[in-house]
């Protein structure tokens, strides 16, 4: 497959190319996870609502590159990606898809309530838009105790349209808080394409009323968004004050698992997936470390071997983990206090 | 000991909470320069400053959110909603948001945040501003429901709400606001869980809470001195958690309930209470348990109507006579 995006002829500064070998290596790990999941799901190892990421990589790779240890994270259920790219353990993450106790959440949460608080990850939310409110609070929290923390929050190009969206850019703005908010437009939300969705389909644009500095950028090109991701993030930490970003990406899988091919056909065309598939941006990462000598088709090939050996691993532990414990089921309610069991 | 308005004993909660401990923070509409819609927050801005008392927008989702956000990384923030009408706005950011966080995520994560404001009506607030709705909190896992009628538990609530480590729904009453009573100084913290006996009798257990409770007390007292019927008046004070030990106890003395509340009937709390003491004390019953509370319409503007609208002493005194019938 051949990649038509133009390669960037320089690294940006602050990349070393181990970095960026790294970083391809994410984007690999996530791809080839992603892969697992479908047919995980067909065997009737997972259940629910399952998002994939496959597509998007560059994103959630490219910013949460720039995350420093004590920064936080939020992003909605399509959230595989962003955890793995946050360096949680593929083998908990697809633990927590299968339910089981070993999960990220001890299988209480599921594919669209991934968390891991250590990491400052803190949780995909499932109600669209639900989540940027609360980055709002982390930002103010980070603000109050004087921190010099960002909180990064990732949601879809459907999340604009829904109210808590805006009260919450509005209140990020008035507060300057250090959040930057990433809006992944990948054109649609579920079936519905963001230029029926929007009445302005530019969504920096639609933002830029907000009183923050906004940027819309391309991504499907991993130096692309690291270098935005870079500038942004420090001018967010340094200033500080919120920042809104929409980056143009594309989802190559349906919506859901549900959302199969039929159902694609209702509102996309193979060819439309065929030009987005064609900017792959593991292709055109990959494209790169060659065409500048930073990597031999054999590491290529060697890396992309064991990022889907993790995979699979992954699912093998997943596999061969315990389903939570019954007694689960009245944990957790409240940090405190009992729930009672209402049995005859 | 300090005789204090309900509108002071919560002040004085949140004052000494705010001194205690440098995480708590309010935020709110109209709270810091405006000194507060019922006056709550008077001088607290000036005392505590803006990052610690955060006049908003009006956004609901915004507030709530934001004080839930703040609250996963530890802050403890004391939300205040204008009128619990308006926490509708903000409904799926304390259902699905508050009350789930720690759950899904597998008990990681602490969300202790306080949601505070007047719930109720009866001031000719109309259809719109009138609602409590406090049985929609307590449906869901997840949150604790807290509804104080007198200043002391005021305080002593509301305290206990802020050092509480899950997300406490914390519903005041406007028309209690200037009600007068004792409050203990400094550190007095009541337990969640805990009903208390407002006033002890032997004849018709009457099972209320927030302002609702004055109205049985009352009702009370004049069936007392009229009739020589002696109700004994259990406030729940919390509603989750909710003690059924204290209830259950008083019912097993007095064989006869009535559930007083201003939220609507159909479906409303009271549906709960009674079905928890059919279940657990229904030999100890002499007569069907009642419920008295607001008629099931929309509540109306004109003042007569409105007056027929919520529960009355005289409604509470037909529902004793009934039980005792
Ligand atoms: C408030 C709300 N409404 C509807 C849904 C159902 N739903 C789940 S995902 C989705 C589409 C969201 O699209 P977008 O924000 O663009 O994110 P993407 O799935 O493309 O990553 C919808 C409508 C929901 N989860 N929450
Ligand atoms: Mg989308």
């Amino acid at each position: 497959m051949k990649a038509e995006v133009p390669v960037q002829k320089a690294l940006p500064s602050s990349l070393t190319p181990q970095r960026l070998v790294e970083l391809y290596r994410t984007m690999l790990l996530i791809r080839h996870f992603e892969e697992q999941c479908a047919p995980a799901y067909r065997q009737g190892k997972m259940g629910g609502y399952m998002h994939v990421y496959i597509g998007q990589e560059a994103v959630a790779t490219g910013f949460i590159a720039h995350m420093r240890d004590d920064d936080y994270m939020v992003c909605s259920y399509r959230d595989h990606g962003h955890a793995l790219a946050r360096g949680s353990d593929p083998r908990r993450v697809m633990a927590e898809l299968f339910g089981r106790y070993t999960g990220v959440a001890k299988g209480k949460g599921g594919s669209m309530h991934l968390v891991d608080v250590e990491r400052g990850f803190l949780g995909g939310y499932g109600i669209v838009g639900g989540m940027v409110p609360l980055a709002v609070g982390v930002g103010y929290g980070i603000r109050y105790r004087g921190g010099d923390q960002v909180c990064l929050c990732f949601f879809g190009d459907g999340a604009m349209n829904i109210g808590p969206v805006h009260e919450a850019l509005n209140m990020a703005a008035i507060y300057k808080v250090p959040v930057v908010f990433i809006c992944e437009n990948n054109r649609y939300a579920m079936a519905t394409p963001i230029d029926f969705a929007s009445a302005v389909p530019n969504l920096a644009e639609r933002a830029r009323q907000y009183g923050m500095p906004t940027r819309q950028i391309e991504g499907m090109d991993l130096l692309e968004v690291y270098r935005h991701a870079e500038e942004i993030i420090h001018h967010v930490r340094t200033t500080p004050e919120p920042f809104f970003v929409e980056v143009l990406t594309y989802r190559f899988e349906g919506h859901g698992i549900a959302d199969n091919p039929t159902n694609q056909a209702l509102y996309r065309t193979k060819e439309e997936v065929e030009y987005w598939r064609q900017r792959d941006p593991i292709v055109s990462a990959a494209r790169f470390l060659l065409e500048n000598g930073l990597a031999t088709e054999s590491e290529l090939l060697e890396w992309d071997a064991e990022a889907k050996q993790q995979a699979l691993e992954a699912v093998a532990y997943a596999d061969a983990s315990p389903e939570p414990p019954l007694e689960e089921l009245y944990r957790d309610v409240y940090t405190d206090m009992e729930v009672p069991e209402w049995r005859y | 000991m300090a005789v204090l308005t309900y509108r002071e004993a919560l002040r004085q909660a949140l004052t000494e909470e705010m001194e205690r401990d440098p995480n708590v923070f309010l935020l709110g509409e109209e709270i810091g320069r405006y000194q507060g819609t019922f006056r709550v927050t008077e001088g607290l801005l000036q005392r505590f400053g803006e990052m610690r008392v955060v006049d908003t927008p009006i956004s609901e989702s915004g507030i709530a959110g934001m004080a839930i956000g703040a609250a996963m990384i530890g802050l403890r923030p004391v939300a205040e909603f204008m009128t619990f009408s308006f926490a509708l706005i903000a409904a799926d950011q304390l259902v699905n948001h508050a009350a789930k966080i720690l759950y899904m995520f597998g008990g990681q994560m602490a969300v202790p945040v306080v949601f505070r404001g007047p719930a109720g009506g009866g001031a000719q607030l109309s259809a719109q501003h009138s609602h409590s709705l406090e049985s929609w909190y307590a449906h869901i896992p997840g949150l604790k429901v807290v509804t104080p009628a007198t200043p002391a538990d005021a305080k002593g609530l509301l305290k206990t709400a802020i050092r509480d480590d899950n997300p406490v729904i914390f519903m005041e009453h406007a028309k209690l606001y200037s009600t007068r009573g004792e409050v203990p100084e400094g550190d007095y913290t009541i337990p969640f869980g805990q009903a208390e006996i407002k006033r002890p009798g032997r004849d018709v257990t009457l099972i209320a809470y927030s302002q609702p409770v004055l109205l049985a007390l009352h009702a009370a007292e004049r069936l007392a001195e009229t009739e020589g019927i002696e109700c004994e008046v259990v406030d729940l004070r919390s509603l989750q958690p909710l003690d059924m030990e204290t209830v259950l106890r008083s019912v097993r003395k007095t064989h006869r309930a009535v559930v007083v509340h201003e939220d609507h009937r159909n479906v409303g709390f009271g549906a709960e209470v009674v079905a928890r003491i059919q279940e657990f004390a229904f030999d100890d019953l002499d007569a069907p348990v009642l419920r008295v509370a607001s008629a099931d319409v929309p509540i109306p503007y004109a003042r007569n109507l409105e007056r027929a609208a919520f529960p009355s002493e005289e409604d509470i005194i037909r529902a004793v006579k009934r039980v005792l019938a």
